[in-house]
């Protein structure tokens, strides 16, 4: 565990400056205290003390039953309008850790908190949009890019509820800025890999999250497809003030746009600035622990 | 024959729709587990005296909804829970037939469908459950669209999937139960999976499949209907057979046409 904080952390320190406030310096003072009880109170901390971080994980373990423990110790603050790359090799542990953060797995030990809540209890789930690996979303579905897109705006608006003008202008508007507006009644086949992407971000974005958290992105899609993927996302983060999660287990294009890097081996090893990451991480299917 | 071709069509127009999100969501099979299940609700009808639409609808509800909460818990793989629910609703459904002295020629029209003993009784229970689930399928429509594209993305995001699933494995009970008497309990999957894949290579939306996909399904009942009047066939085959040259037919048409939209 203290491998993976405490050499690192001026990444943490950093990912706050960015957000701004003072405030906010204190906040993570509070989390890093760490252990339970300090912990579960900086993740529910009442309104107007302090602005809750978007993820916050305090000395977070989980295990499947009957194995060797997949995260050990991780402690993580994502504050809002971070752009963060989690990156690590492959059973690491970085899916894991975020669905730990998401609420679809619980911790075996130490706790989750997501927008202040706890993560599996979290009232307004239609905050966060969560675009998995390329191989897991019904690409083969004979949808149109406007289908999918619409199918993003039913958390925001209820399953049961018509949608009204608002929602065709938030569909039409993630379209457009995905730049997929000359393809909207195209089917999905029909589009590349990299478009096919798109069309799934545009249906993220349409329920308007305040989150975006994107598991594996570029698995699947051409070494362009990727530079116009993580530039896309720089945009977004900058014009829409989205907290975006970028999981890989390679950095590829993104490197350059997040302001932060988190590499996970069986628990944080590196948290910080691109800039600072040793040269020898680079590839991070090499980290050593 | 009227009154075959009036349940006929209401069997036509629902089973495609609700078939459509079991083929995106690879569960084509599911319709056949639940079929079987409805097998043993046949039986349990004969035994206790009771109208056999009925206790088979209880008991393909029942089933389906059984197949989709073991599936959910993750207490048994798909497959697995699918081969639980289907053998136990045959050998249930055999041993209460034989306990009822029933296994005779009736049985027939459930297994593979029959035009002449289908009653007024049954063409109100149809089209009353036939309303109720095209009326279901368009209220939670955007809802199965979403959990098809992406099922776990829509449950972070806050999509109610475990009511979605349930609801759906209802409906996949409900189509099963009012198929049964026009298209028999073997065959009932059929009319749910056939017109889909057979809409999906030549649409161009998924609302375009699932329209498509209806007027294939009741087009398939007519045509199939026709015949096995005309032929003294039974019609679940011939219904089912027909299905699968609309198959062939847009394959064909797809072929034919390689850029269409």
């Amino acid at each position: 565990m203290s491998l993976a904080i405490e050499p690192a952390n001026g990444g943490v320190a950093a990912g706050v400056g960015a957000t701004g406030a003072g405030v906010s310096a204190e906040t993570a003072g509070v989390g890093a205290t760490g252990a339970g009880v300090g912990a579960e109170a900086a993740g529910i901390c009442p309104a107007g003390t302090s602005v809750p971080a978007v993820v916050e994980l305090s000395g977070a373990s989980f295990a499947y039953p009957g194995s060797a423990p997949v995260l050990r110790d991780v402690n993580l603050r994502v504050e809002r309008g971070e752009f963060v790359a989690i990156a690590g090799p492959n059973g690491g542990g970085k899916t894991t850790l975020v669905r730990l953060a998401l609420g679809l797995e619980r911790p075996s030990a130490g706790s989750v908190a997501l927008f202040g809540e706890p993560a599996a209890r979290v009232g307004r789930r239609d905050r966060i949009g969560y675009l998995r690996q390329r191989a897991q979303l019904g690409i083969d579905a004979p949808a149109t890019v406007r289908e999918v897109v619409a199918a993003g705006r039913v958390p925001r608006r209820g399953v049961l509820r018509l949608l009204r003008a608002e929602d065709h202008a938030a569909i039409e508007e993630a379209i457009a800025r995905v730049g997929l507006d000359g393809q909207a009644r195209s089917p999905l086949a029909r589009l590349s890999g990299g478009q096919q992407q798109r069309a799934f971000i545009a249906k993220a974005l349409a329920g308007q999250p305040e989150l975006l958290v994107l598991d594996e992105p570029t698995s699947g899609v051409d070494v362009d497809a990727q530079e116009s993927l993580a530039a896309l996302l720089d945009e977004l983060h900058r014009t829409l003030e989205v907290t975006i999660i970028f999981v890989s287990h390679e950095f590829g294009a993104i490197e350059r746009f997040v302001g932060r890097i988190v590499l996970v081996r069986g628990g944080i090893v590196f948290d910080g600035d691109p800039a600072k990451l040793p040269i020898s991480w680079h590839d991070p299917s090499h980290v050593h622990s | 024959m009227r009154l075959a071709f009036a349940i006929g069509a209401i069997v036509g127009l629902v089973a495609p729709a609700v078939g459509f999100f079991l083929v995106q969501r690879r569960m084509s099979l599911i319709g056949d587990g639940v079929g079987h299940v409805a097998f043993a609700g046949v039986a349990a009808g004969y035994l206790l005296g009771v109208s056999p639409v009925l206790t088979a609808l209880v008991a393909s509800v029942g089933g389906a909804v059984a197949i989709e909460l073991l599936r959910a818990r993750r207490q048994t793989a798909g497959d697995q829970a699918l081969a639980l629910v289907f053998y136990t609703g045959i050998a249930a459904g055999v041993v209460l037939l034989s306990a009822a002295g029933a296994l005779d020629a009736n049985l027939f029209a459930f297994l593979f469908g029959s035009i002449l003993t289908v009653t007024n009784g049954d063409l109100i229970l149809v089209g009353l459950l036939g309303i109720a689930s095209l009326a279901l399928i368009a209220l939670v429509y955007r809802g199965l669209v979403a959990a098809t594209l992406d099922e776990e993305g829509a449950r972070v995001s806050g999509v109610p999937v475990a009511a979605l699933n349930v609801s759906l494995a209802a409906l996949v009970g409900v189509t099963v139960a009012l198929s049964m008497r026009i298209v028999g309990i073997l065959l009932i999957a059929a009319l749910m999976v056939l017109p889909v894949i057979a809409a999906s290579r030549i649409s161009w939306s998924i609302r375009s499949t699932i329209v498509l996909a209806m007027a294939i399904g009741l087009a398939s009942v007519f045509v199939g209907l026709t015949i096995s009047y005309y032929a003294n066939l039974a019609p679940g085959g011939a219904i089912v057979l027909v299905a699968a040259a609309a198959f062939g037919a847009a394959s064909l048409a797809r072929a034919l046409r390689p850029v269409a939209r």
